[in-house]
């Protein structure tokens, strides 16, 4: 197997609260990697900490209230992101790893055109003169299917749409051809029909620029039709992890179960007023995760061990060892899951 | 969907909304923005239309305009055969009691400055329907029925989950024992796994209290679960209306067509084919001539008719209408 | 100054230091009053405002002259600060304390009816404006340009010159109905802002009457920024009377304003400097503890500030 292109070991986020007096342990020991090429969906519900996690890997908390425990780990080409000086952070930062927002009409600076701003990397890390980086900007545009490119260089954001302006972002990220692009909810503002074009863009992207995408997402269907690989949080930590495929056909954490069987199908029959089976109670609040399992709350399955112990990640892989790792006791004891419903 | 037992039915609705004036007035005239384009549907009693469509078609002043919290421009809302259009006052705020909206945002929904339990004995204080204890016993009651402990009257709208409140707004909505519900995209701000909820609480009141739906969303799977009937929405048109399980089988207009393909579904070894809709939806303050589709339309048959000629909606199966000059030829 | 003056100010001190303790202990658990208290010179200002608040209701005891009384013309005009005269004399031989006292009374109470009157009208004209919209809409701010068009200083000295002796409650009338203008446009984009959330279609999709919507769910919604500028427009108010009353044409003489204490004691500034100071130190001091609070109440009452 190759070596990975970015390895994320025991990542742990931490907020301040707003009283002072209690910590929000927003991503708890994540890890995960990322290998070159492919795209990597982050998958979880809001208070999970896929965002913060993404964020973490650029850097980009809000400290205070925000801050990266010390012992987390995030490599990079042979470097720990976390220990860089924040020059060599910033050579990294939008040149070798690239991000785009979930907001498309907050991202981009409504003063500037699209042009100016797209350039703008371009002039700071490859030092391309004003008129190299226009033509840069120009060449994105229509890297990205932006009709008149030329004519669309000076447009202010306001003059497009979400679903342009989301091109446009995406532009902005690409212009350095970036080996890592973090990808945060792209296409959850946008319409299905847009979602459909920029999801097809970035797969076109991908596979033209070769580079690997975190995709960060709610989504099981846009990760089913463009992750390799899943990653699925919870309560701030990683709950499953595997190939696509064998997460669809067999996942195993039960909060993978209930999510799946959560989600209205268009692929079911067809009738009116069918139940979904959703998971009952909420995600708890970042400042008081529960003891044991986090997910023992809300899990059909629990039992004694789950409340009282913190399952580590364990092996299910039928293939490749570690490809398929599921933080649950139910491994240890899989005759537990029979007759109990939630599938 | 016949008109004579429908409990609602809305009959050539229209809303103009005046577009901004370019240059301060100096420039162009205003483009008016044709929200809503002669609209028709009918709901029976009990049943759920789902009225779908992506953001700016029109769907949600669809139904703020059945509401009158937008005052329409033409077009005639009969609820059992009184044009609710034309009523004032007295008769107005009668008629408000039998039907009542769900929003989508669970954070803007609720006044923050009230308790969940002010929030709910308001609408019994406006309509006389009870006081005092009275009142906190149906407040209690509708809470529990929404599936909220009791307990939460006492809390502001900020202490509660985005499912939580959106269970406060359909307990809201329910207070005065409406029969007709707009539901505005009463899930798409939630979670999966909390949506999923909701859907099954939306599913069961409607069951227990008889209740009829116009739910409005822009998810096509969602709707799938809910609706007995469909109607799709494009640049403030309806463009197909069928009952779901024809429409999901065998859409006929390739807007639909095109809207199922597009939608994700949580199977990486499904195999559909995908459609990818080149453009964007058009300013609806500047709708395309013809066909307000035909930029954007797949259909290998398109021709100069399109560019020019709107389609009629017109029945092409039995109980399904589209307005596609090819529509016999589906996509 | 009697002992028993003094041990009533010192009451008058404990009194606010009590106030304000309580309005903390009260208030501290709620989100809202945290965030007040955050504020380093919150809680400072708001003793200074129960102060001198406390000392003008209580000044029969904490003064040891009526503050019109020339105590002797012609030995103790201009008298320094001291035991007896703690803040001295002014050049009539009155007491800039008593006066001060008693000057708080007419200052802060035409600062604080004045203002009363200015945000009742504007939030009444803008809050209709916002909440109608349309013709009526376009009407009252039309009106309100004008208002704000014309000089504010100037349309007052107008009207006050053809008084010979202004009414105090026709200088609040006019200081008040000309300090709406600005309020109502705040008003009017509050409202026509909250009128948009959804909680005010589901009143209205409800049956509520337009009054209830609007009183119920529309104006608590825009409370805090109402109350904002009403902290920060008394002082405004407190600082146009004052140069009114500097002029001539505010508070007439002998009744004590601070404004006209300053204006009585100017030309004598270089011999005796107390009888204008004073005053004038009365004033900043009060307005910048009104801006604090002002400053406090933005963030304690700006439900954006909650970040748990």
């Amino acid at each position: 197997m190759t070596e990975p292109l970015l390895r994320v070991r025991d990542l742990k986020t931490y907020f301040v609260t707003e009283h002072g007096s209690g910590t929000a342990r927003a991503v708890d020991g994540v890890s995960f990697d990322l290998y070159p090429g492919e795209t990597l969906g982050l998958v979880g519900e809001s208070g999970c900490g896929k965002t913060v996690t993404s964020l973490s890997v650029l850097r980009l908390i809000p400290e205070p209230p925000g801050h990266i425990r010390p012992g987390s780990f995030i490599e990079f080409a042979g470097r720990n992101l976390l220990t860089l000086a924040p020059r060599e952070l910033r050579a990294i930062r939008g040149n070798q790893i690239a991000m785009i927002f979930q907001e498309p009409m907050t991202s981009l600076n409504p003063v500037f055109t699209v042009g100016d701003q797209i350039a703008e990397a371009a002039i700071v890390h490859q030092r391309l003169s004003r008129r190299a980086a226009r033509a840069r900007a120009i060449e994105m545009l229509k890297l990205v299917g932006i009709p008149d490119p030329a004519q669309r260089v000076d447009h202010y954001p306001h003059q497009m749409s979400g679903g342009m302006r989301q091109r446009v972002m995406i532009a902005m990220a690409l212009v350095c051809h970036p080996k890592v692009l973090i990808a945060d909810e792209p296409t959850t503002a946008l319409d299905v029909t847009i979602q459909a074009q920029i999801l097809e863009l970035l797969e076109r992207l991908q596979a033209e620029l070769g580079m690997a995408v975190m995709l960060i997402t709610h989504d099981l269907g846009v990760v089913a039709g463009s992750a390799d690989r899943v990653v699925v949080m919870y309560a701030g930590q990683v709950v499953e992890q595997a190939p696509t495929p064998d997460l669809f056909a067999r996942p195993l954490h039960p909060y993978t179960v209930g999510l799946l069987a959560s989600v209205p199908r268009l692929d079911a029959p067809s009738r009116a007023r069918a139940r979904l089976h959703g998971i009952p109670g909420q995600v708890p609040a970042a400042s008081d995760w529960p003891g044991g399992c986090r997910f023992h709350p809300r899990c059909p399955y629990a039992w004694d061990r789950c409340r009282e112990e913190e399952p580590p990640l364990l092996d299910a892989s039928t293939g490749e060892p570690g490809s398929h790792t599921v933080r649950c006791w139910l491994l240890t004891e899989p005759q537990r899951r029979t007759g109990r419903p939630g599938s | 969907m016949t008109s004579s037992s429908a409990l609602v039915d809305v009959q050539g609705l229209v809303k103009h909304f005046p577009g901004e004036r370019a240059f301060f007035g100096l420039g162009r005239p205003r483009a008016v923005v044709r929200a809503v384009d002669d609209v028709s549907f009918a709901i029976t009693s009990g049943q759920t239309l789902g009225l779908v469509g992506e953001s700016g078609c029109g769907k949600s002043t669809v139904g703020r305009t059945i509401l009158r919290l937008i005052e329409p421009d033409a077009g005639r809302v009969l609820m059992d055969g009184l044009n609710l259009l034309t009523l004032g006052g007295r008769e107005l705020r009668a008629l408000r009691r039998r039907m009542q909206i769900v929003f989508q945002d669970p954070y803007g929904s609720l006044n923050p400055r009230l308790t969940v339990r002010q929030t709910l004995a308001e609408p019994l204080a406006i309509h006389h329907l009870a006081t005092g204890a009275d009142a906190g016993r149906r407040i209690a009651a509708l809470l529990e029925e929404v599936g909220l402990d009791p307990g939460f009257a006492r809390s502001y709208a900020h202490e509660l989950s985005g499912g939580q409140r959106q269970r406060v707004g359909i307990a809201r909505a329910l207070s005065v024992e409406p029969q007709f519900l707009v539901l505005d995209e009463p899930v798409s701000a939630l979670d999966v796994s909390v949506q999923a909820q909701v859907l099954n609480l939306l599913a069961d009141l409607q069951q227990r209290r008889r209740l009829t739906y116009l739910f409005i969303a822009h998810d096509l799977a969602v709707v799938k679960y809910i609706a007995d009937d469909v109607a799709v929405m494009y640049l403030g048109k309806i463009v197909e209306r069928a009952p779901a399980p024809r429409l999901y089988a065998a859409p006929r207009h390739p807007y639909t067509t095109s809207l199922l393909s597009a939608v994700p579904v949580p199977d990486p070894t499904a195999q559909r084919p995908r459609i990818v809709l080149t453009g964007d939806v058009p300013s609806p303050a500047h709708p395309p001539a013809g066909c307000p589709f035909h930029p954007r339309c797949p259909h290998p048959k398109k021709d100069a008719r399109c560019h020019t000629e709107p389609p009629a909606l017109r029945e092409v199966a039995p109980g399904q209408l589209a307005a596609c000059h090819y529509a016999e030829e589906p996509l | 100054m009697s002992v028993w003056n003094w041990l009533a100010v010192g009451g008058a001190a404990v009194l606010a230091l009590v106030a304000v303790a309580e309005i903390r202990r009260r208030t501290g658990t709620g989100s809202s009053g945290r965030r007040f208290f955050r504020h380093p010179s919150a809680a400072p200002a708001l003793f200074v405002l129960a102060f001198f608040v406390t000392v003008a209701l209580a000044a029969p005891l904490v003064t040891p002259y009526r503050p019109y009384v020339q105590i002797d013309i012609t030995r103790l005009a201009n008298h320094a600060p001291s035991t007896q005269f703690p803040l001295g004399t002014d050049p009539f031989g009155r007491d800039v304390w008593s006066r001060l006292v008693y000057g708080a009374r007419i200052s802060l109470g035409i600062g604080a009816l004045a203002m009363l009157v200015a945000v009742t009208t504007g939030v009444v004209v803008g809050g209709v404006a916002g909440y109608f919209r349309r013709w009526v809409d376009a009407t009252l701010m039309r009106l309100v340009d004008v208002g704000l068009a014309m000089p504010r200083v100037f349309m007052l000295l107008m009207v006050v010159a053809l008084w010979d002796h202004v009414p105090l409650t026709v200088l609040v009338l006019l200081i008040g109905l000309t300090g709406w203008f600005g309020t109502s446009r705040l008003v009017r984009a509050e409202v026509l802002s909250v009128r948009e959330r959804e909680f005010v279609a589901a009143a209205r999709a409800l049956g509520a009457e337009p009054a209830r919507v609007i009183l119920r769910h529309v104006l608590p919604n825009a409370a805090a920024p109402i109350i904002v500028s009403a902290a920060l427009g008394i002082g405004n108010v407190m600082l146009l009377e004052a140069g009114l009353s500097f002029l001539g044409l505010g508070v007439p003489s002998p009744a004590p304003s601070w404004g006209n204490m300053i204006a009585d004691g100017w030309p004598k500034m270089a011999v005796a400097w107390w009888a204008s100071t004073f005053p004038g130190l009365a004033i900043s001091l009060v307005v910048m503890a009104l801006n604090a609070v002002g400053d406090a109440l933005r963030d304690a009452l700006d439900p954006r500030k909650e970040t748990a």
